[in-house]
């Protein structure tokens, strides 16, 4: 992929951040980073509506209330639009309540889930705000290894079981905290409250997914 | 295979997940509750979080008297009854009202003007708490001596009560337009600012520089329906505190439901009228300015 477009002015890449309830602002700012370090120029758009999500290449579903969330998805017809674009191929950065929303079961008829992402969740079983935490962890696949990833986890999610095509990229006390399925990345704490981008390019810009998954076809001929 | 992490190395209650919490409530209604049956609808209705307190803001005033903690049974049934955080109110300078309610397993704390306040010099210290505090504040300058004292999110004070959404925009306006005069001084001029306005000069430099408060910010005070909602998102605002306006409206879960749309819609003419349709009576209210400035609960702790 070259950062160059057909049209030379337009962005190489739309990133669509789901923008309905969350911490919107940091994974736009994050995104940003990630792409430009990567050689892409990036628009982002914060969707709050239904109709932007078909021009995105890639999404970002931030952390927030997944109750809140999934209600909010499904009133705007974004949540049909989203798992169009993961049928797609189309790559998506999942964090925290994002996580539960994408699950395929959140054991619990307050969310509905997408199922674009074969795990089952325990919503909120790191405990309460006081349980919160902050801590280095190691991630297959980051750039630099050696260094730990700065994970906050907030509330955090639990997910307690995967499927057979979801692997884990990280673990945290025996619990899988970062998974991967296709074109989806998933995890249960807050890569976006740091300025270590180092996920949100796993997420987009490792070589596996432009080359499975190409996030820009028409710069890839 | 990914190795396993060291556990140790486990830190809690920093200012990094202090603030984090409060970011993940962006976007969203927090609504006051009173009882289990409140916060249930709450949930129900799309709030983001919900705040326990032992009588809405509108009854307080009503009722007079001495107002304070909400009663522990409560915390702990809504805690029960409900899977989004919970936040509770303390009052002012109340440094152990906070400590129970942490203990109780309170999400954040609210020190709050609509209580009636415990120390009329001092703040709670809230940097030696593992919980996060919410602070109201009418300006800049009051926002960062909570920031400074360890708030972790502000709100507008507005006047709570009164369904009269006057004081929050005040408020807000008054923000906006300082955050606004720092962004264009310089360095000495901000360090005069930050001396003539009472302000810790760090965060005067800090908000300077990033052009907003350095933590989120939330409406709060007076706000009775969609609109006001919508407006003070309009505003600049994070997200919204719905206090009185819920259950003192004529339908609370059709109103709650259009509070928390309108949120997310507050750009949009069209959908907001859609969503205004049919929610029913909102609470009945009371003017700020037929408010003696005696009675009013927004010049408390400064």
């Amino acid at each position: 992929m070259t950062a160059e477009t057909s049209s030379g002015t337009d962005a190489d890449l739309r990133a669509g951040v789901i923008a309905v309830q969350g911490n919107v602002s940091e994974h736009a700012a994050a995104i940003k980073r990630a792409a430009f370090e990567n050689g892409f120029s990036v628009i982002v758009e914060q969707i709050r509506q239904a109709g932007v999500v078909p021009n995105c290449d890639l999404l970002l579903l931030p952390g927030g209330e997944s109750t809140t969330i999934s209600r909010l998805l499904k009133r705007e017809g974004i949540d049909a639009e989203i798992k169009q674009h993961v049928a797609a191929g189309k790559p998506i950065l999942a964090t925290c309540a994002g996580l539960i929303v994408s699950s395929s079961d959140a054991k619990d008829d307050r969310v509905t889930t997408l199922d674009i992402l074969d795990v089952t969740v325990d919503r909120n079983a790191f405990g309460r705000q006081k349980d919160s935490f902050e801590a280095p962890l190691s991630i297959d696949g980051i750039d630099d290894p050696e260094t730990p990833f700065p994970a906050v986890f907030i509330r955090a999610p639990l997910i307690d079981a995967i499927g057979d095509d979801v692997s884990v990229l990280a673990w945290w006390d025996e619990n899988p905290v970062a998974v991967r399925q296709g074109p989806v990345l998933a995890t249960s704490f807050h890569p976006e409250l740091t300025p270590d981008d180092r996920l949100h390019r796993l997420a987009f810009f490792a070589e596996e997914i432009i080359t499975d998954s190409p996030v820009h076809p028409e710069t890839d001929v | 295979m990914a190795t396993e992490t060291d556990l140790s190395e486990l830190k809690r209650g920093t200012e990094l997940i202090k603030r984090g919490f409060a970011k993940m409530q962006k976007g969203g209604v927090i609504m006051d509750v009173v009882t289990k049956e409140q916060a249930r609808v709450a949930e129900d209705t799309g709030a983001v979080a919900v705040m326990a307190l032992e009588a809405v803001p509108a009854d307080i005033r009503k009722r007079g008297g001495v107002a304070r903690m909400p009663d522990p049974t409560n915390v702990v049934e809504i805690i029960d009854e409900v899977s989004i955080p919970v936040m509770g109110k303390a009052r002012i300078g109340h440094h152990t009202e906070a400590q129970i309610l942490e203990s109780l397993g309170v999400d954040m704390i609210d020190e709050s003007e609509v209580l009636t306040p415990a120390d009329d010099e001092y703040h709670i210290e809230k940097t030696s708490f593992t919980s996060p505090f919410v602070c109201g504040a009418r300006n800049l300058p009051e926002a960062l001596r909570r920031i400074n004292e360890g708030a972790a999110m502000i709100r507008t004070k507005g006047e709570a009560g009164t369904g009269d959404v006057n004081q929050a925009v005040y408020h807000q306006r008054t923000m906006m337009n300082q955050i606004r005069t720092i962004e264009g001084l310089n360095y000495q001029e901000r360090e005069k600012w930050a001396r003539e306005h009472g302000a810790p000069r760090d965060l005067v430099h800090e908000a300077a520089e990033m052009g907003r408060l350095p933590v989120v910010n939330f409406a709060a005070g007076g706000i009775a329906t969609p609109a006001d909602a919508a407006l003070m998102m309009h505003h600049g605002c994070d997200g919204i505190f719905v206090g009185s306006g819920i259950f003192g409206a004529e339908d609370p879960e059709k109103m709650g439901s259009a509070i928390v749309e309108a949120v997310n819609n507050w750009d949009d003419p069209d959908a907001l009228a859609e969503i205004a349709t049919g929610v029913g009576k909102g609470m009945k209210g009371q003017s700020n300015d037929s408010i003696p400035e005696e009675e009013r609960l927004q010049g408390r702790g400064v």
